[in-house]
């Protein structure tokens, strides 16, 4: 590295002081949120009733979503089908949809009403409630099966074809490819997808909020959410804020730990060819399997289009604002987010191993751990003596949104910015090229690809978040997922799967303008 | 319903999107010289079968001012808005509280008496400073008797069915709360073991009245915790003598919900001219047949059809607000310890 002799510079200043921005905002909520409260409340039996249901249904969900991923990811990887490209795109768009239409779509299916009940009744057999603790784990399978196959199925096509085909040679049955190359390719990226999961189902909120059964199904987001908005008791929400934090650090600080390399040797990229794909037998059970997947994914969603597409045109008009307000907030994200990233990144790429640029990236991926509740919550009190609360929703759950995508946005860009700079950052440097015009001849061209896959992420996940919006929302500043719930809440079941296609319809739009805008650049 | 505001309530508008730009700029040329009295209140009341339209056309009609709502849920909720807002609130009334939590409310040193004596149909005496009475009822556990033939007769016989019910969380919700004070009122001590027994009827707890009903009406439970009055809703607006409420032995809880006026208030006339106006006919009148409780200064022609039809409890219940305050936190705890088993 030549610049290691150098001071800091302009790059690394900033992201010092993007770095410590992303630091206090992330650890001065919980310190503001303990300063309000003086002292911790004791947690109450039903607090720690909370801590368990969040690790047990966090647990379980990560735990059956993995174990039917695999199957469902060898499925994918052993069989060729018509169809089988856009099951596989299908099954990334469940990680951008907002959870709330996703809740809307399971109720639709498996509420009472819905078509599972019917053919119960049908049959005469006594139909299903989707509340309570089966609900949460349904809902969390079902939204994060997709992203364990997609993982899994990356394991998969990471082993080289060569040893398919050496294992054809040696007269291998599906069996014995099961015992020497399946087995311990799950057993690396196994555990990195179940901590993975656990970790987002740790954090869930929307779905206890919505499918969670009272006291007996309540998270530790909910129960701060409830600590916070129902008793405004500071105390309680600070004590189970900390207790939220330090699972979560606990739980990432396990999943960071746990990627361990494949040791499957390298290949020459071929595609696999598969000799071992079996009998009859294995080719029904992995076409029933397919089958079966893509109805549990898909009825949900059609489902929800089926009711909502017709009632469009008859949504209230605060839906509309709503989610004008909605697409602003997300815009307005995913330009904060890159450009602490950028900022972010430019300084960790800059500084190399030196401590200060572990540092930095320690810091931007921080947020993995902390709680959007207890960050809204905190964030509300500091801010609080000097703009009025309804004024704050908008802008705090903005900055909340910023700081959570904030790790994904790194570990998108980060590589990519590395490769460029080791690439051109020589040539850059002998040509002079700094500051704004190294990021507008450099940088920005050779990342955009990254970028626009990014802020596309940020801008989804922002415009479907129903978390710190919900501490303190009030009917002038809700976001579309918030106009969503309260439909829900009236029971105006067609309308809010109205508002819900249009939620979904953005999400979707947003995240392919921004992808295609960065893929656009990319023959450069 | 004629006002060109953009609604505050999601559900009482039914405008088109195209018409939003125009209404926006007759709203900010009106607002200029219209006052805004702004009362908060829970979302059920503003919904347009609630009383709200009705009460805002009325009162804007008399007052020359624009009477904004904001609902943000249930009425348990707004006590929690106001401590988290505090003298900030922008909110000149405060409707929807009941006596469950007028001792807390005002302990929290935002309201001013309201200063008047009016005439009340109460079942109780009334001598609040603080706060107004704008109507009351009994919570009742609510059926459909088409569905389930025979409900059970008391709160313990409840606890032993096996009936699926529906309740809303004391935290949030009035009834909710109401309903932790009947258990509490009608068997002291041995409320915990009551809400243990009850632990396996609750289907789900929801944040407001609501989501509970809803629940109820779309067919997720037996019974699900309302007022006597709710059967008067399906009677008289749908024609539907199909519900009914149980009478329950213990003797049934009584709710009066109430208004007060916020010390912060930058129009404190207009607050007043709306309490005034709270128990006048006109806000009265609409009570019975939109928010379906018994209105606390009852019209002189008397309650609408079909109320007589409705079950009249042999005994009711009713803490004082300072025994609700007092008794509220550890009921409270009984009741998360006993549900969150």
């Amino acid at each position: 590295m030549a610049d290691r002799a150098r001071p800091l510079g302009r790059a690394g200043r900033l992201g010092v002081g993007a770095g410590a921005l992303v630091l206090a905002a992330t650890l001065g909520p919980l310190a503001a949120v303990l300063a309000q409260a003086g002292a911790f409340s004791a947690l109450g039996p039903a607090d720690w009733a909370a801590l368990r249901f969040t690790v047990l249904q966090a647990l379980i969900s990560a735990c059956l979503s993995v174990a039917l991923a695999v199957p469902l990811a060898r499925a994918l990887a052993r069989r060729r089908f018509f169809g089988r490209g856009a099951l596989i795109t299908l099954l990334g768009a469940p990680f951008i949809l907002p959870v709330i239409v996703a809740v809307l779509g399971l109720i639709a299916v498996f509420g009472r009403a819905g078509i599972v009940n019917m053919a119960l009744a049908a049959v005469g057999l006594p139909g299903v409630s989707i509340y309570g603790m089966h609900g949460v784990i349904l809902a969390h399978v079902f939204l994060n099966l997709p992203l364990a196959t997609r993982l899994i199925l990356q394991g998969w096509l990471a082993i080289p074809s060569e040893r398919f085909r050496l294992a054809a040679s040696l007269g291998m049955g599906p069996a014995d490819v099961q015992r020497r190359l399946e087995w311990p390719m799950l057993r690396d990226v196994g555990p990195g997808v179940l901590m993975a999961i656990f970790l987002i189902c740790l954090t869930s909120f929307a779905v206890a909020l919505t499918l969670g059964g009272g006291p007996r199904a309540t998270t530790l987001e909910l129960a701060i959410y409830q600590a916070f908005r129902f008793d405004f008791d500071l105390g309680r929400a600070a004590a189970l804020g900390v207790a939220q934090f330090a699972l979560c650090a606990l739980a990432a600080g396990v999943a960071l730990g746990l990627s361990a390399p494949a040791g499957l040797g390298a290949g020459l990229d071929r595609v696999p060819m598969r000799w071992d794909s079996g009998g009859a037998l294995l080719r029904v059970q992995d076409g029933m399997l397919l089958v079966l997947s893509a109805l549990f994914l898909m009825a949900p969603l059609a489902m929800v289009i089926a009711r909502g597409v017709p009632m469009i045109w008859d949504l209230p008009t605060p839906v509309w604002w709503a989610a004008l307000r909605s697409v602003v907030l997300a815009v307005a994200v995913s330009v904060l987010t890159l450009g602490l990233a950028l900022v972010l990144a430019t300084a960790i790429v800059r500084l190399g191993p030196r401590t200060l640029g572990r540092g930095l990236e320690t810091a931007g991926m921080l947020t993995l751990a902390a709680s959007p509740l207890v960050m809204g919550t905190g964030l509300f009190l500091m801010l609080q003596p000097w703009v009025a609360p309804p004024r704050l929703a908008l802008p705090v759950t903005g900055l909340v949104n910023a700081l959570m995508s904030l790790p994904f946005v790194l570990r998108i860009i980060l590589p990519a910015l590395r490769d460029s700079e080791r690439d051109f950052g020589r040539l850059a440097d002998s040509l002079g090229l700094t500051g704004l015009a190294r990021l507008r001849w450099l940088t920005l061209p050779r990342l955009r690809r990254p970028l626009g896959f990014a802020a596309g992420l940020t801008a989804a996940l922002s415009i479907g978040d129903l978390g710190v919006i919900a501490l303190f929302a009030d009917t002038d500043a809700a976001t579309l997922p918030m106009q969503v719930l309260r439909l829900m809440g009236a029971y105006r079941t067609d309308q809010a799967a109205g508002a819900a296609v249009v939620l979904m319809a953005l999400a979707l739009a947003l995240f392919w303008i921004c992808d295609q805008r960065g893929r656009a650049g990319a023959e450069l | 319903m004629s006002s060109t505001q953009p609604r505050p309530s999601l559900l009482e508008d039914d405008m088109r999107f195209p018409t939003i730009a125009a209404g926006c700029l007759i709203a900010m040329a009106a607002q200029a010289e219209t006052p805004v009295l702004k009362v908060l209140t829970y979302d059920s009341f503003v919904s347009e079968w609630g009383p709200g339209p009705a009460v805002e056309q009325a009162f804007e009609a008399r007052c020359g001012c624009d009477l904004q709502w904001d609902a943000p849920g249930d009425g348990a909720a707004l006590l929690a808005r106001l401590k988290l807002e505090g003298a900030r609130s922008d909110a000149d009334v405060v409707l929807g509280l009941d006596t469950s939590l007028t001792g807390a409310a005002a302990a929290t040193g935002l309201f001013v008496p309201h200063g008047t004596t009016p005439k009340l149909d109460l079942p109780i005496a009334w001598d609040d400073p603080l706060f107004l009475p704008f109507d009351w009822g009994w919570f009742a556990f609510v059926y459909d008797k088409t569905r389930l033939p025979v409900a059970p007769d008391s709160l313990r016989a409840l606890a032993q069915s096996d009936v699926k019910i529906v309740i809303q969380d004391p935290r949030s919700s009035t009834p909710g709360l109401g309903l932790l004070l009947w258990v509490k009122a009608a068997y002291g001590d041995q409320a915990a073991q009551i809400w243990a027994d009850l632990a396996d009827n609750i289907i789900t707890v929801t944040p407001g009245w609501s989501e509970a009903y809803g629940l109820f009406l779309e067919g997720e439970a037996d019974m699900v915790l309302s007022y006597t009055t709710s059967p008067a809703y399906h009677l008289i607006a749908e024609e539907d003598a199909s519900k009914a409420a149980a009478a329950f032995d213990e003797g049934h809880y009584l709710q009066v919900e109430v208004a007060g006026k916020l010390a912060n208030s930058d129009q404190p006339a207009l607050a007043d001219q709306f309490l005034d106006f709270m128990l006048g006919a006109e806000f009265q009148g609409v009570i019975p047949v939109t928010n379906w409780m018994y209105p606390a200064a009852t019209a002189p022609e008397g309650l609408p059809k079909g109320y007589e039809t409705l079950m009249q409890p042999k005994k009711s219940l009713l803490m004082s607000a300072q025994d609700a305050m007092m008794v509220r936190d550890g009921a409270l705890a009984e009741w998360l310890t006993a549900l969150a088993r």
